[in-house]
Formats: C-alpha cells, structure tokens, sequence
C-alpha cells in the first residue's frame, strides 16, 4: 500500500528525549485523541500546521527536528 | 497492526457497516420473498421499507448509546482528524448519492412505477451509506492521504 504522507517524524524518539512522554500526555497537550499521534506517528496521517507547531512545542523542539520531507530524489 | 487502537467514531464507522448490511440484506429477503407470489412492480413494498429505515435509524441510535457508555469519557473525545475523515468519506459517497437521485428522476420521467422509483432511491442511501462506512474504516486503518 502507498504511504498516505511523504512527512517523516521523529515524534516517538522525541518523546523518550522529553522524559518518557507518552502517547496519550502528548495528545492532552496538543488537544488531539491518542489515536491522532498514533497515526502521525505512523505515518498514516498529517496533521495541520497548527498542530505540528503544537506537537513541536509539546516535545520542545524545533519544528524541523520533528518533522521533516524528502527533497526530490530523497528517500522518504 | 500491532497499535491500531480503534476511536470512538471508527466504532460507529463499523458498527453502521453492519446495520447498514443487515436491514439491507432483510429488507432485499422480505422484498424478494414477497415477488415470489407477485410481479415485481405490485409487490407490496412500502411497509417493509419503512420498518427497514425506521429499524436501521434505531439501530443506529442504540449502537451510539451503547458505545458511548462502554467506551469510557477519554475516548469518546473526537478531533479535527475525525472530522477529515468524516468530510472524506462524505465526499466520497455523495456521487453514489447523487446518482441514485438522478437514476430515480429518470425513472419519474419515463412514468415508471412507484415501486421501481423508491427502491432506486433506496438502493441509492443503501450503497452510499455502505461506501462511507468502508471509506471512514479505509481512512482510519489504512491512514488519509493527501488530497
């Protein structure tokens, strides 16, 4: 099956960095369902750009460390 | 999918998937069942079809109520991907929608039959609701791609 989004995420190594957050304390932060990080973090779904700024803030990085999209001949 | 959890709304997702095919398929046997005896376009449809509609918005009701109650506060929230989702798979089925209204005015043009005319229509909420259901189930497991 094709892969819904090319945007990559670094969310779940983030998440271990900023303390062990879980899934479900990362979506009350950001006022999404656990089942949304769930799917962002697999790649099944892009979130907004409000809520990747949110998502960014949560874990306290930059955006571009969150999330990032390959360049044309990049690999996803 | 080792972390596929299901959300509230994919549970009402498959849980219309399964009203909507039982009160069709009794709808379709109580229709077929009656034609036996009967040409098909004086076959005694109208009540069936009414219990079928008034059973599966019942159905509908029920299963909402009873997922709600099991499924706990937490997750019954919903958000802006559910509602992308829905918005999806609302698209999605409207052209099956439409063409069923536009077979049935067709229908109405030619002066055909009550009977052909309601069931096309019926045909028509009955396909549509079945393909947003398993578009709503497809976005959820398989993820929402891009527009």
């Amino acid at each position: 099956m094709v892969k819904p989004t090319r945007v990559a995420n670094n969310i779940r190594a983030l998440r271990f960095a900023a303390g062990e957050l879980t899934q479900a304390e990362l979506a009350a932060r950001v006022g999404v369902t656990r089942q949304t990080i769930i799917a962002i973090e697999q790649g099944k779904y892009s979130p907004s750009l409000e809520i990747a700024f949110q998502i960014a803030h949560a874990l306290g990085a930059r955006l571009d460390e969150v999330f990032s999209y390959p360049t044309n001949g990049d690999p996803a | 999918m080792a972390e596929h959890q299901l959300s509230f709304e994919e549970k009402i997702a498959w849980g219309g998937l399964i009203v909507a095919i039982v009160h069709g398929t009794v709808y379709l046997s109580v229709l077929l069942t009656r034609a036996a005896s009967t040409p098909m376009p004086e076959t005694p449809y109208v009540d069936a079809l009414l219990w079928s509609l008034g059973a599966g918005i019942l159905a509908m009701i029920i299963l909402s109520i009873v997922v709600s109650i099991t499924t706990g506060e937490e997750g019954r929230a919903t958000d802006i991907r559910d509602k992308q989702i829905t918005a999806r798979a609302e698209f999605t089925a409207r052209g099956v929608l439409v063409a069923g209204a536009l077979a049935a005015m067709i229908l109405a043009m030619l002066e055909q039959d009550g009977f052909w005319i309601a069931n096309v229509l019926y045909l028509g909420f009955m396909l549509s609701a079945l393909l947003e259901t398993v578009t709503k189930i497809a976005l959820y497991r398989g993820g929402v791609p891009a527009w």
